[in-house]
């Protein structure tokens, strides 16, 4: 076998006349976060379902650990946790009760199950809303229990379909500390999300999804440099320094820069990253001041969009 | 570990069913709607209409206390197709699937959960009915056969509720479903009334409906009477009722478990 934790090939899922999943490949090597990038209507959804075996391609196959989806899906299902894009929970019980019920169904002992219960409601904060009803908890604590759920019998593949969707920037961060705590238990994590940012922040790597086909897949960093170069964007203190600042410019990089927004900047697209200690050399020899000076990657929305060729694709 | 086995489904299938329990403690509504409703419709009826159908309430009282017996059993069942669909349409059931647990878990659990409902209610409408002056006229064995009776005959039912709370999309529906089906069942019947009161069209249906040999059958056996008729017709047609609506339902929710 390959080694890898997820391998999916050549996914096909059609519903009526909408193809959901047009060919999709992705792939991700033990202990290894991937998101799964894409907006509505990409795929997203489908091809997880297929991943965790509640939903049948129509072509191509998927292997969690080597097992195929399809032919093997009850010792699929042994090694991986879903959170659905809805909290899997049941909300007329409390937390805890939730949390023993799906103990006890991955059949550990009444006592184990109430132990791991115990020690999960403390791990993800749960404490003073474990004895609640799951109806009355707010977002935030519902996917932190959903996540919690997860790991009763912690799972080689975890799966987290929109996993920050919906919640306010403090639980979404939250929930970010969580996920890499768990991905540095050794954990394979396939997360999907509309967040650029999500992506960047967790994944090792990202697959680019566009109507059901992958369209780029790599690193963060190595996605943002292959598709879009980078910019150096230059802030003068004086704006009248202008003109001697954009020659100084365009004989560092050899581009004539534009200009920023009618405010005394200049950018240039930049290919490569020493260019600002010799443009700060140059720029201080001539006697100007620079009131801020970048060079940044792009960022992965504006890759989406290279990519996707489609703005209003936007999350 | 990875092979499903018959002990492993049940296991499966009971911890489910542990968990109506669960519900039912959490809502207390729930439970005050099982234990008032058959006592609303025993006062309601005994003394709204006792007077006027048989002269007493008393005389009523006998009369119709078997029949609400088996009206509120009948209607407990729906509490089956509701769990199921309330499952079924939030991402509860998303779990169940991706657990590596008997498929038929769920659905056994809602059904097995719910015969704690069947012998709660059977029992509260029994004390209920001897505390307004109810007397039974036969023997405790005649009682339990009475009991088990209707407890066939729900667990025959509840097919019918879980095959509509697998097939309706949203709770709306199902609980208008439910309905339509039920009160005709349990009212067309000669649950309130001897069917040869009833105008023509009405007494073929309440003659045919086999609630009506249910109802008779437990007057009978609860007052005295011959029994054993409408018993065996009760007993076939319950055992219809499942052969039909079981397997209906286990293909509905199976093909639900797929997508």
């Amino acid at each position: 076998m390959s080694g890898l934790a997820i391998e999916a090939v050549g996914l096909v899922k059609r519903f009526g006349a909408t193809t959901a999943l047009a060919g999709l490949d992705l792939s991700a090597r033990p202990g290894t976060t991937l998101a799964v990038l894409g907006p509505n209507g990409s795929g997203k959804t489908t091809a997880v379902r297929i991943m965790s075996t509640l939903l049948l391609p129509d072509g191509g196959t998927a292997y969690i650990h080597g097992h195929d989806v399809r032919r093997r899906a009850g010792q699929v299902r042994e090694m991986i946790s879903l959170t659905g894009q809805y909290a899997s929970l049941d909300p007329r019980l409390t937390g805890f009760e939730n949390l023993v019920l799906i103990a006890r169904l991955r059949e550990l002992s009444r006592r184990t199950a109430r132990r791991r219960a115990d020690d999960l409601v403390d791990r993800f904060g749960l404490r003073e809303a474990a004895g609640r009803l799951v109806r009355t908890y707010s977002g935030g604590m519902r996917r932190r229990l959903d996540l919690a759920a997860c790991m009763l019998v912690p799972p080689r593949v975890l799966f987290l379909d929109e996993p920050t969707t919906g919640l306010d920037p403090r639980g979404r961060i939250a929930l970010w500390e969580l996920v890499q705590e768990l991905a540095g238990d050794g954990v394979t994590v396939l997360l999907t999300t509309q967040y650029l940012e999500e992506a960047d922040r967790l994944a090792d790597e990202i697959a680019i999804l566009d109507r059901g086909r992958v369209v780029a897949v790599g690193g963060p960093d190595t996605l943002k440099a292959k598709i879009g170069g980078r910019t150096v964007r230059l802030r003068l203190a004086d704006p009248a320094a202008r003109e001697a600042a954009a020659r100084i410019v365009a004989a560092v990089t050899g581009v004539t820069p534009g200009r920023d927004a009618g405010q005394a900047g200049l950018v240039v697209p930049a290919a490569a990253p020493h260019v600002a200690p010799e443009l700060l050399r140059r720029l201080d020899e001539a006697g100007i001041v620079p009131s801020e000076l970048t060079v940044r990657l792009p960022s992965l929305e504006e890759v989406f969009f290279t990519l996707t060729g489609d703005p209003e694709g936007r999350p | 570990m990875t092979t499903m086995t018959p002990g492993r489904a049940a296991r499966h299938g009971v911890t489910l069913a542990a968990r109506c329990l669960l519900h039912l403690r959490h809502s207390p509504g729930q439970l005050l709607d099982m234990v008032v409703q058959p006592m609303l419709f025993l006062v309601l009826f005994v003394f709204l209409f006792g007077g006027a159908v048989a002269t007493d309430w008393r005389l009523y009282l006998q009369f119709v206390l078997p029949g609400v017996l088996v009206q509120a059993v009948l209607l407990a069942t729906v509490a089956a197709g509701a769990m199921l669909n309330a499952d079924l349409t939030t991402g509860i059931f998303d779990r169940f699937r991706s657990l590596p647990i008997a498929r038929s878990a769920p659905l056994v659990g809602a059904v097995l959960g719910d015969s704690v409902r069947y012998v709660l209610t059977t029992g509260v409408v029994l004390a209920f009915g001897v505390l307004l002056g109810f007397r039974v006229r036969t023997s405790p064995l005649a009682v339990v056969a009475a009991c088990a009776l209707v407890l066939v005959a729900a667990f025959a039912v509840c097919w019918i509720s879980t095959l509509i709370g697998v097939l309706a999309r949203t709770p709306q529906r199902l609980q208008m479903l439910l309905a339509l089906v039920m009160f005709p069942l349990t009212f067309g019947s000669s649950v309130y009334v001897p069917t040869g009161t009833l105008p023509g069209w009405l007494r073929v249906w309440a003659e045919l409906n086999p609630v009506s040999a249910l109802a008779d059958a437990v007057r009978a056996l609860l007052l005295g009477g011959p029994a054993a008729g409408p018993a065996l017709r009760a007993l076939v047609a319950s055992g219809l009722v499942f052969a039909v609506f079981a397997p209906l339902t286990v293909a509905a929710y199976l093909r639900r478990m797929r997508h």
